[in-house]
């Protein structure tokens, strides 16, 4: 088991006056190569969730174990956590700062331990393929010099250049232009497929969590509601999720509404494509 | 890496009291009085004066007696360095001798007294902020400072920049935090090293706080234009603030109890 999560909660300005539980006894595992999505309504507890996983914030209550390793036991060790699992946060180019692309894709990976230049330089080379950077026109700009997207791309590729086993994003597509969110999309789906990294996505667009998880924790309140894969999720929990504050994804409904107008159709269509073959399949019987 | 939190100083705590819902204007005045007195009087008896009267103001104010002890800690290495320097540098019969530093019974009693000072002017202010809302404040502080306007002092635009600086102070701590949070993500370490490295480490944080902030800066300019900002002249208040007999009351209690510090703090 890749991450393990023993009886976690956490409570936010302990013995204070705004104390405030973010996290309710969670247990979750994940293992290697999985591709999990988390949702869940502003202030479930999502954001809270992530740190736990890469021990920047310690649980009030409970264990954190990432291969097996208690990560609170030895605080020494936990820089060795962070190789493990990368974190990016919501508006990851929030925290450039170095003078150039190349330092700053290239800051993590020093941190972690990697002084030779050449080594340096072969990662952030690798990373920037990565996020689809060109190297020799980028590698001297100033961070700030660039737009948006491509900030939010530097931002993630300095923890790609880390090399880390499990890669947590945050909303990696909020506010971006659809071009750049494609292109992010894409860029996750083969982290995950040709790179066979362990992938948590939070998002609350629907249709992207639905297309690229292969399991989805719904979270509310600081405790985790439902667990399971996207189609079992979206199939039978409608009003649920909707209680939640959550919604499906929009083909979703689409299948959903023709159900209870009684024609034979799975409502745990999630993608257009697999709503094209269901309605094609649904005319054909019909003739 | 240990994150900014549980900062009390400055901080507002909401309760239905007497003296919340005092004028304003009439407790930042007497905070200042309150101030001035404990720095002019010389003995134990008007510290005793002044410390009964701000803890009664305390119990008054519904206010958990621990937040404003909370309020201590940050300035507790200065408390302590004062009252050090005063046990070992006054003059006078030797108490207690360690190696070449001696203690005297009159630096004992004198740390002890300024210490005492100290901590008198941090529950004074801590008081007023504690059972303050911010506005109120800032609402106060224009109010008194207008009395000034005729020397061409900006009355309201001071008391803007405050409101504005208040309102910032805990985003802009969250959005350090956020930012420390993503560096350490990124393997920074902000807790070894000699001090020089240690400074070193801090860019990371600084330079994307500082531009954040400038961005923050300017959104919050065009935000104010596309709402027609002007600033102070003609500007009417949504509260408008007025002497009860509360008011009243602890004015006169208060002047009352600085006179009588007074009598008895004369050396």
């Amino acid at each position: 088991m890749l991450i393990n999560l023993k009886n976690v909660s956490y409570t936010y300005n302990l013995n204070m006056p705004f104390e405030t539980d973010a996290l309710k006894s969670i247990n979750l595992k994940i293992k290697r190569g999985e591709f999990v999505g988390i949702i869940g309504h502003t202030g479930c507890g999502k954001t809270t969730l992530l740190q736990m996983f890469n021990g920047l914030l310690e649980p009030t209550e409970g264990k954190v174990f990432i291969d097996g390793v208690d990560i609170h036991q030895n605080k020494a060790k936990l820089k060795e956590i962070r190789k493990i699992v990368g974190l990016t946060f919501q508006y990851p180019e929030n925290q450039l700062f170095e003078e150039t692309v190349f330092k700053e894709i290239a800051f993590g990976p020093k941190n972690t331990g990697i002084k030779d230049i050449n080594q340096l330089e072969r990662r952030v080379r690798k990373a920037m393929k990565m996020v689809e950077m060109d190297y020799s026109m980028y590698k001297d700009k100033s961070p700030f010099s660039l737009s948006g997207g491509e900030m939010r791309r530097v931002a993630i590729a300095s923890i790609l250049a880390i090399e880390p086993d499990v890669i947590i994003l945050d909303e990696p597509t909020a506010s971006l232009d659809p071009q750049n969110r494609k292109k992010l999309l894409k860029l996750i789906k083969d982290l995950h497929i040709s790179f066979q990294k362990t992938i948590i996505l939070v998002s609350h667009n629907m249709e992207v969590v639905a297309e690229l998880s292969q399991r989805i924790i719904v979270m509310e309140n600081g405790r985790i509601v439902m667990d399971d894969t996207p189609k079992a999720i979206f199939r039978d929990n409608v009003e649920r999720l909707e209680t939640i504050g959550l919604s499906l994804p929009q083909i979703t409904y689409i299948m959903h509404k023709l159900k209870t107008m009684g024609r034979p159709v799975d409502s745990g269509v999630l993608t257009l494509e697999e709503a094209e073959s269901e309605i094609i399949n649904l005319i054909n019987k019909r003739r | 890496m240990k994150f900014i939190r549980n900062l009390t100083i400055g901080q507002y705590i909401h309760k239905e009291s007497t003296i919340h819902r005092l004028d304003p204007r009439i407790k930042i005045l007497i905070t200042l009085f309150i101030i001035i007195t404990i720095f002019l009087i010389n003995t134990w008896v008007g510290f005793l004066v002044v410390g009964i009267y701000l803890f009664s103001g305390i119990a008054l104010s519904k206010v958990n007696p621990k937040y404003v002890l909370l309020g201590l800690r940050p300035l507790l290495f200065l408390i302590i360095l004062t009252l050090l320097i005063h046990f070992f540098t006054t003059q006078g019969e030797v108490i207690l001798k360690i190696w070449i530093l001696s203690i005297t019974k009159e630096g004992l009693i004198r740390g002890f007294f300024i210490a005492t000072r100290l901590f008198l002017l941090i529950i004074a202010t801590s008081w007023l902020t504690l059972t303050t809302s911010p506005i109120g404040l800032t609402d106060g502080i224009e109010r008194l400072l207008s009395i000034f306007k005729s020397i061409k002092v900006p009355a309201h635009e001071i008391a803007m920049m405050m409101t504005i600086a208040l309102r910032f102070i805990p985003t802009l701590m969250e959005e350090t935090e956020k930012i420390i949070k993503a560096q350490v993500a990124r393997g920074a370490d902000f807790d070894s090293g000699n001090i020089i490295n240690r400074i070193k480490n801090m860019i990371p944080i600084i330079i994307p706080l500082f531009i954040n902030a400038f961005h923050r800066a300017d959104e919050l300019a065009i935000a104010m234009e596309a709402r027609c900002y002007r600033g102070g002249n003609g500007r009417t208040h949504y509260r408008t603030l007025s002497i009860k007999r509360n008011d009243k009351l602890f004015f006169i209690i208060s002047f009352l109890v600085i006179i009588l510090a007074f009598v008895f703090g004369k050396y």
